[in-house]
């Protein structure tokens, strides 16, 4: 065997992995037998954290990365791709997690921000990183950052679509507005996005993202992941939304199918029968400014 | 000619305009009713767990064997190959595959994401030069008689063709290069 027959870390390695994991649901989980749970109901990846968003909304304090244990139970739990989250801008997290054999890294607004300037330079890796975005202008910026998959933000913990369905639409209208625009308008539309100028052109030229994009931060239902796939996501996080449900094996394969299954209303119909009781939702106008954790991330 | 691509999870869209370049019908099979009038099948990569699942929810394993049966060619990339080996190395209990091909692949066998890669691969009837991704890459550990190897990376099998059966363990929808794809339009799902 010739390790130098092999390229590693390539982009296309990057990307790929995130090509594989469309029209898929990624769930969120603490533990091993979370991971057993999520991987049995079809997830294709499972992201383990010390805690789902709704509960480290409800603890408050500073959310850091799990604890290496926890993150290696996990990955020796399950043969599904395993992602784990890091602090906006905390590189050595990152570097832990890399060192782990993590899949997939989420620098995540869900966690406490370790820097309000920068991200983590995610062209250093070999493993990929997954960004969330609230709109084109981020999203580009987390890929000239090196992420090689993005995800709308949403507000994670809440249970509530509405913020999920809100930077989707932003995302899919701004690259409706790049497509329509003349050669010499994308320069200033650069400015305006405050984005690189050749990740702009190459968006206004393909109609679409340089990378795969999921949605995160709301879903609850059957019916919330088909809504977010109708609306053009490749895929799926949920990330409170099954273990906080009363029966979170049922309620996950309901969204594995609602998600494969999309466009046809009669087999999500059939999926959301007697799921037992969702997460209890959360009103985003009840949350402080200060609390909501989409403004994280420059 | 009609190929379907099985769209329940993973990297289909690809699948589908690359045989769309080739001036190929290509459709989207979600639901098993829809294998009826296809010369071939071809399953994409995406989590072999979460594709097996759904097929199994929806029904899809004697229907495909049957369509097989009736002159139906399957081709598999990557999870699609494990799904159509007679036997799959270190799968999850109760992981189901369609036994179709005389092949045993082992899941995961290059390693995690961090060993995912790209390299330049000699395959049997298509050339040099083509360059493989293989991304948490399953390889073919063992062959039966009737099975042809049509390529090696580091000692192990990573093609193979028997009759109307194809599976490749990287990923020939993600590099652009169609030789594959032709390949399996005129010789696999045209013999």
């Amino acid at each position: 065997m010739t390790e130098s027959s092999r390229d590693t870390g390539t982009l296309r390695v990057k990307t790929g992995l995130a090509e594989m994991l469309k029209g898929g649901v990624i769930m969120d989980v603490v533990n091993a037998e979370q991971a057993k749970i999520a991987e049995d109901a079809g997830a294709v990846a499972v992201m383990s954290l010390e805690r789902v968003p709704a509960d480290i909304r409800a603890a408050g304090g500073v959310a850091r990365m799990a604890d290496p244990t926890r993150v290696e139970e996990i990955v020796g739990s399950v043969s599904i791709p395993v992602m784990a989250k890091c602090r906006i801008g905390h590189f050595v997290e990152a570097q832990i997690l890399q060192s782990l054999g993590v899949d997939y890294i989420d620098e995540s607004e869900v966690l406490s921000p370790a820097d309000e300037e920068h991200h983590v330079n995610k062209w250093d890796f070999n493993v990929p990183f997954v960004c969330g975005c609230r709109n084109l202008g981020e999203a580009l910026r987390r890929i000239a950052e090196g992420a090689s998959m993005v995800r709308t933000k949403g507000e994670p913990g809440t249970g509530n679509v509405v913020e999920a369905v809100r930077h989707i639409r932003s995302v899919t209208d701004e690259i409706a507005w790049l497509k329509g625009l003349r050669s010499e308008q994308l320069f200033a539309a650069a400015k305006d996005l405050q984005a690189p100028y050749d990740l702009v052109k190459w968006v206004a030229d393909n109609g679409r993202l340089p990378v795969v994009n999921f949605s995160a931060g709301g879903i609850a239902t059957p019916a919330d992941a088909a809504l977010m796939m109708q609306l053009g996501c490749d895929g799926v996080f949920v990330g409170s939304g099954i273990f906080k449900s009363g029966d979170p094996a049922k309620r996950a394969k309901a969204i594995v199918e609602a998600t494969t299954h999309y466009e046809d209303a009669e087999i999500i119909a059939k999926v959301s029968r007697n799921l037992g009781e969702a997460m209890v939702g959360i009103n985003i106008s009840d949350i402080p400014d200060a609390e909501r954790m989409q403004e994280r991330g420059w | 000619m009609r190929i379907g691509v099985l769209a329940l999870q993973g990297a289909f869209r690809e699948h589908i305009m690359m045989l769309e370049a080739l001036d190929v019908t290509a459709v989207a099979v979600r639901l098993p009713e829809q294998l009826g009038d296809l010369n071939g099948l071809i399953i994409p990569g995406g989590e072999s767990t979460a594709i097996g699942k759904l097929m199994e929810t929806y029904e899809f394993y004697e229907p495909i064997k049957q369509q097989h049966g009736a002159g139906m060619a399957v081709w598999g990339t990557c999870a699609g190959a494990i799904l159509v080996a007679r036997e799959v190395l270190d799968a999850v209990p109760g992981q189901r595959s369609l036994e179709l091909m005389d092949i045993v692949v082992r899941r995961n066998a290059f390693g995690r994401q961090v060993d995912s890669f790209e390299a330049d691969l000699s395959l049997a009837h298509l050339g040099e030069d083509y360059r493989g991704v293989f991304i948490r890459a399953p390889w073919i550990e063992s062959v039966g008689d009737g099975v042809e190897v049509l390529g090696e990376h580091e000692g192990v099998a990573i093609a193979a063709r028997q009759g109307q059966l194809l599976a490749t363990v990287f990923h020939p929808e993600l590099t652009g290069d169609p030789r594959v794809h032709r390949y399996f339009i005129e010789h696999v799902v045209s013999s």
